[in-house]
């Protein structure tokens, strides 16, 4: 076996799995640390909120309060992020056929896909404040806005890190040999793709 | 932007090694330490900076020991108590045990691989920088007299309801030293698993490896759940969120749950990496090779996975019912099973070697001696009855000092005294080290013996004094005076650190007749460690280059000039062996920074004139995507 240094290109690790592939599962492994705790603190505060708005149609003490989720509205932003998956994935076949231009474009369209889910997500945040739901207004306030601002806030680092990938094509740096870039960007964000799945069946669907 | 952008074309060796000098003489003095991206160097700035905390941590210590010396003492009053045992806690853990574990995993684990750094050599200078920077601003309230009270555990809802910024500097504090902790573990992970040298399969690993593995698995995984309780805290610290406020549907045993579920792992972070220092020494200094590796192994793993279903152990008492307290007591009983495992293994380690009584040994069977201590009290709490009796009790206190100090202290000692050597290339004296050992053994025994009693006798922890005639006199007292014995060990410990580092005889690369491939190489090694990869052929690797089977069975040496053990590296170096190390890069630095920054913004802004600290918030955002587009786009190597 040759001897070759961890920094020249091209080095074989020991699993044959590259370095920097490797790390992002691990980071992956660790967010799903990170949103299970979230995920079980909502679970687990299901139903215990004492004060209005609830998020489905509860009745208490015989008045009957009409829930705050718009689930068609929320299940459109969730079709449109679940499509940005589709155009992730064409982007980085595409760059790895070398079609740059092609590449370019599906990048794009991943990133604007993207911050439409963020738009629907800011849309949605005021509406709830609007009808009195705050971070302290009740302990449903409190979790939902901390989960799926967390996950926002994943969504809102990927288009960061696409459109900086988007830059860095428009520049002649991201080449077919240079996939691995997008590559895992895609990891990331196919990621929270599905996590976003999770939140939407648990937060928004089951009652 | 675009000018920072470096070309992407391959460089010739003569060109790469021109660039490697002129960079290494772009850095000299402070800022090729403040650069550096070399494993050696910040596992010494890791060990140096755990150190110093350790003695601030041990200074807070000896406040709490001669305020408790006699009853109704009044050194400090009760809000200050609650300060210096809270700061106490969170430093003996976040800031020296998780540290200085975190340096041995530096300076060891590529040298132990065969590995010339570890995978991401600028994320683990970021790891340094953003645990230094974290722990400043945990102990920043010391300036502006916020200091956290709430203890280290944090227990909502005393924690939301804390006045002051003291808790609000605990709890940021610990979340940016979980980024430092969290990018350590993957960083490891990765070094372990993708930059072996050829031949070490995993199980040809030494028992160090595997545990670092273990532990950065634990690390990455437990993390997490306390950064999201520490979030949780904050939004209701900062928000009025009402994750821990019972008034608004909230639970205060949330937090609990949450913590414990991070915190049981925790004891485990801190105590298998001095668990993997141990089983490297014993074999060395027994002369034989680790009785039954696969079962320590397999132990570690399996403490790594049953860590995370005994949390609830520390909940007894909070009314979970029996059937919870049943499962997680059993659970409980159940990971003393690998723990024992470990500990027969050690034993039998020894058991018919040929011993050579160094300081390294000493230490290492200090702690394989504590450790059973505080594993036999640690059983003792699984018994949910029994437990009810000692929860919160100097009983509990006895137990956790036994194992973490112990234990993960008495390791960590054990592998300074072995591997100091090797990076200093000077000896610590031995004569020196046992007087160390000693006292160190014997002031640690009087500190924390006396608590078991103290603690059967009813005496609650966290108790600033106590009223005459309770019976906890004499026991208080001796502990105290063992506290000072323990202080006067550490000051004999750091005159023959810095005497040996002046003065020290001069090591050869093999001192102790190692079995690993750390010892195959200089000391102190060159950056590169390993002029030449080397290729394993089996475990302790280095002991089979040095030692073979003559025709009888006997183990004989293989003669001097035949052995392959230390290479010529200034031949190699001669040749002009084109190796590629990655370059210094100030950019982790940069991006720590902005952490701290964004922290302080937090703390702050709510303030009535805290208007000044808000715009800090986007400023360390700013900071932060500077250091990491900067640390995007420099070349790492070549």
């Amino acid at each position: 076996m040759q001897h070759v240094t961890p920094a020249e290109h091209g080095m074989e690790t020991s699993t044959g799995l590259d370095n920097r592939k490797l790390l992002m599962w691990l980071f992956l492994a660790s967010e799903c640390l990170f949103f299970g705790s979230l995920v079980a603190t909502y679970l687990l505060y299901k139903g215990r909120s004492t004060t209005p708005p609830f998020p489905h149609d509860t009745t208490i003490a015989g008045v009957e309060y009409s829930g705050i989720y718009d689930i068609p509205f929320t299940s459109v932003s969730s079709f449109v992020l679940l499509m940005s998956s589709l155009t992730m994935v064409l982007a980085l076949a595409a760059l790895q056929r070398d079609n740059r231009r092609a590449a370019q474009v599906w990048i794009l369209a991943t990133a604007l896909l993207g911050i439409t889910f963020l738009a629907g997500q800011a849309f949605e945040f005021t509406e709830f404040y609007h009808e009195g739901l705050t971070v302290s207004s009740s302990v449903f306030g409190s979790t939902f806005f901390v989960l799926t601002g967390f996950h926002g806030t994943h969504v809102a680092v990927g288009v960061l890190i696409l459109l900086s990938l988007f830059v860095m094509g428009l520049r002649g740096r991201l080449t077919s040999e240079r996939s691995l870039n997008l590559e895992l960007a895609g990891l990331y964000w196919h990621f929270v793709d599905v996590v976003w799945i999770v939140i939407f069946t648990f937060v928004y669907l089951i009652q | 932007m675009a000018s920072a952008i470096p070309e992407q074309r391959p460089v010739s060796i003569g060109e790469a090694l021109r660039g490697l000098r002129h960079e290494a003489a772009t850095y000299k003095g402070i800022l090729s330490w403040i650069a550096t991206v070399d494993h050696k160097r910040i596992g010494v700035m890791y060990g140096i900076t755990a150190f110093i905390f350790f003695l601030i941590g041990g200074l807070e210590a000896m406040v709490i020991r001669i305020q408790l010396a006699q009853p109704n003492q009044s050194v400090v009053d009760p809000q200050q108590y609650n300060q210096i045992f809270t700061m106490h806690g969170t430093t003996m853990i976040f800031l020296v045990v998780m540290p200085m574990s975190a340096a041995f995993f530096n300076l060891m684990v590529p040298l132990m691989i065969g590995a010339r750094d570890v995978a991401f050599p600028r994320l683990n200078a970021f790891s340094y920088w953003v645990f230094l920077l974290g722990a400043l601003f945990l102990n920043f309230g010391w300036i502006t007299g916020d200091i956290p009270d709430s203890g280290w555990f944090g227990y909502a809802p005393l924690s939301v309801q804390s006045l002051g910024h003291g808790m609000d500097f605990w709890m940021l504090g610990l979340q940016i030293l979980g980024i430092s902790s969290m990018a350590g573990g993957f960083n490891f992970i990765v070094t372990i698993l993708n930059m072996r040298a050829p031949g070490m399969s995993l199980f040809r690993m030494p028992v160090f490896i595997w545990m670092t593995l273990v532990t950065s698995f634990l690390i990455i995984l437990a993390m997490p759940v306390i950064t999201i309780a520490l979030f949780e805290l904050g939004f209701d610290r900062f928000f009025a969120a009402n994750f821990f406020n019972p008034e608004n549907g909230g639970d205060p045993l949330l937090w609990q749950h949450l913590f414990w579920l991070f915190g049981h792992p925790e004891v485990y972070i801190l105590i298998l990496p001095a668990m993997g220092i141990v089983s490297e020494i014993l074999p060395t200094f027994a002369r034989k090779p680790l009785f039954g590796y696969p079962f320590v192994v397999f132990s570690g793993i399996l403490i790594g996975f049953i860590g995370w279903g005994v949390w609830a152990h520390h909940m007894f008492t909070t009314g979970l019912g029996a059937p919870a307290n049943a499962a997680f007591g059993v659970s409980t009983m159940i990971i003393a099973v690998p723990t024992g495992v470990k500990i027969f293994n050690w034993l039998g380690t020894l058991w018919g070697g040929s011993i050579h009584l160094a300081t390294p040994l000493l230490f290492a069977v200090g702690m394989v001696a504590m450790f059973i201590i505080g594993g036999l009290s640690g059983v003792t709490h699984a018994v949910v009855p029994s437990d009810f009796q000692q929860q919160d009790t100097y009983y509990v206190v006895a137990h956790f000092h036994y194992v973490l100090f112990g234990g993960a202290i008495f390791g960590l000692f054990s592998g300074i005294y072995y591997w100091f050597s090797k990076f200093t290339g000077r000896m610590l004296s031995e004569g020196i080290g046992k007087v160390h050992f000693w006292l160190m053994l014997a002031g640690f025994n009087l500190t924390f013996f006396p608590h078991h009693m103290l603690g059967l006798l009813g005496m609650p922890r966290r108790i600033y004094s106590y009223p005459e005639g309770m019976g906890w006199d004499v026991y208080n007292m001796i502990s105290t005076v063992g506290a000072f014995v323990i202080a006067a060990s550490m000051l004999v410990f750091m005159f023959n650190f810095i005497r040996s580092i002046k003065r020290g005889r001069r090591a050869s690369a093999d001192p102790w007749d190692g079995r690993t491939l750390e010892w195959t190489i200089p000391s102190p090694p060159p950056p590169y460690n390993f002029a030449t990869i080397p290729v394993v052929h089996a475990r302790d690797e280095a002991w089979h280059r040095k030692y073979v089977e003559d025709d009888q069975g006997r183990i004989v040496r293989v003669p001097a000039g035949a052995e392959h053990d230390v290479e010529s590296h200034e031949a190699a170096g001669a040749e002009g062996h084109h190796i590629h190390m990655p370059l210094p890069s100030i950019f982790p630095l940069i991006a720590a920074i902005g952490l701290p920054m964004i922290a302080f913004g937090l703390t702050y802004y709510q303030d009535t004139h805290g208007e000044w600290a808000l715009p800090l918030i986007p400023a360390g955002v700013v900071v932060l995507l500077i250091g990491i587009f900067g640390w995007g786009l420099e070349p790492e190597a070549e």
